[in-house]
């Protein structure tokens, strides 16, 4: 993929007001240029540290509005089908991503735990999907944006570290290595709705330019 | 101009975050203190028919490693140990870095931050891997797994180190590049977009400097 970095000579201190609009700050490094819009396919990146600032591609709103529903439809599916079965002389179990959030509330302490582990691997990604779905289909409609998008895509932004489904997939990987010497182990349904579900948002967040979203959101 | 909140995202701005520091150090002690339990208390409680006993994290890599499994107790003290440690290493040496210099390039720290950013979130793994264990291991009386208290001080360690991690104001690595070392003065109120020196310290970093390996 070509990359258009933004020359210094682009940089600049003494813009008058008006044109405040058209100069993009590094949000990592703080320094300032004076945008263009990357051509198809290119992205804008910060010549000094290297953050991609500019992204856009063509009918990312939509693809990412079709992940999102995807992502919230395998979500709940995910939540509700077996993940893993484990079957050891003659004894058979399933484990449902919901038991693995409520695996800690079997003590007082680790309730807290228990809440917080169901946050990170469910509702957070679920959140998200629901958010970019909110602030997207308006403005891949040409129309005004619905009444709190602003808030709600900084809220979506803010969760991004927090929303831990690709982490839950690996460590499951993990916990079939070490589970599987003691016992036969299965993968159910939602495994597989899970593994499908962790590339969709991947994709989810590298389709989202947030200067093209926040661009459009202030029109 | 001039404005108390962002014209775009509504959030409230300020030209640096004065208090960032602060915050880093605070996070950063509760993470420290947390680690400490989640290394001492067990991790996970398996029951067998004939045995029970308590692991803590690295107490069953050891075990791993005395059964033959040397690939798999590599990976957890890698994962438990050395990148949380590492995590507080990095975040102590950008932090102090910003308040009393460093010899490594700002590049070099940036990406450094960058690093521990992203892999802040996967030691989250550990806390995952005790839940799928003990939701997934309850064979009656032939085998159970039970998490173990350490679960909620890692998963509190990791969590703390992110928001560590997240309060640090990776601009200020750039600031001293632009000539101003002191943390965020206040500063006449400027239009925030426009930091005053960026234009003429160039944006590349010497790569001869780059060099140094990350602390």
């Amino acid at each position: 993929m070509p990359q258009t970095a933004l020359g210094p000579e682009q940089m600049t201190t003494d813009q008058p007001p008006q044109d405040l609009a058209a100069l993009i700050a590094c949000p990592k490094c703080d320094a300032v240029y004076r945008a263009t819009d990357p051509g198809t396919g290119e992205r804008a990146v910060c010549a000094r540290c290297h953050t991609v600032l500019i992204a856009p591609r063509k009918r990312a709103g939509k693809q990412i509005i079709a992940i999102a529903l995807a992502v919230v439809v395998l979500v709940i599916a995910a939540t509700i089908f077996p993940f893993l079965s484990i079957r050891a002389a003659g004894v058979v179990h399933d484990s449902s991503i919901l038991d693995a959030a409520l695996a800690f509330s079997s003590s007082p302490l680790l309730v807290v735990l228990s809440l917080a582990v169901a946050a990170l691997i469910v509702f957070f990604p679920v959140m998200r999907a629901l958010l970019a779905i909110y602030v997207l289909t308006p403005l891949v409609l040409d129309r005004p944006p619905f009444p709190g998008a602003i808030r709600a895509f900084r809220l979506s932004e803010a969760l991004r570290p927090w929303s831990m489904a690709e982490i839950f997939a690996i460590g499951c990987a993990v916990a079939l290595v070490k589970v599987a010497d003691l016992a036969l182990v299965a993968f159910g349904p939602a495994f597989w709705m899970f593994s499908a579900l962790v590339i969709l948002m991947m994709l989810q967040d590298s389709y989202m330019c947030r200067y093209s979203v926040w661009k459009s959101l202030e029109k | 101009m001039g404005t108390e909140s962002c014209g775009r995202c509504g959030h409230h701005m300020v030209s640096r975050d004065t208090l960032s520091l602060q915050k880093v150090w605070a996070w950063w002690v509760v993470g420290l203190i947390c680690y400490i339990p989640a290394n001492l208390y067990p991790m996970l409680a398996t029951r067998t028919l004939v045995s029970k006993d308590e692991g803590t994290i690295i107490g069953g890599a050891v075990e791993l490693a005395h059964h033959g499994s040397w690939g798999i107790a590599l990976i957890i003290i890698f994962a438990s140990v050395v990148i949380p440690i590492g995590k507080f290493m990095a975040v102590a040496a950008l932090a102090l870095g910003v308040k009393n210099g460093s010899r490594m390039s700002p590049l070099r720290r940036h990406q450094l931050y960058e690093v521990v950013e992203y892999i802040g979130r996967w030691s989250m793994i550990d806390v995952f891997v005790v839940a799928i264990l003990s939701s997934l291991v309850q064979l009656g009386s032939l085998a159970s797994i039970q998490p173990g208290k350490a679960s909620l001080f890692f998963a509190l360690s990791v969590i703390f180190t992110m928001l560590s991690a997240q309060s640090f104001d990776s601009r200020m690595i750039w600031d001293q590049e632009d000539g101003n070392p002191d943390l965020p003065p206040a500063r006449p109120p400027a239009p925030p977009v426009l930091p005053d020196a960026s234009a003429q310290s160039g944006p590349e970093t010497p790569p001869e400097t780059a060099q140094k390996a990350p602390a």
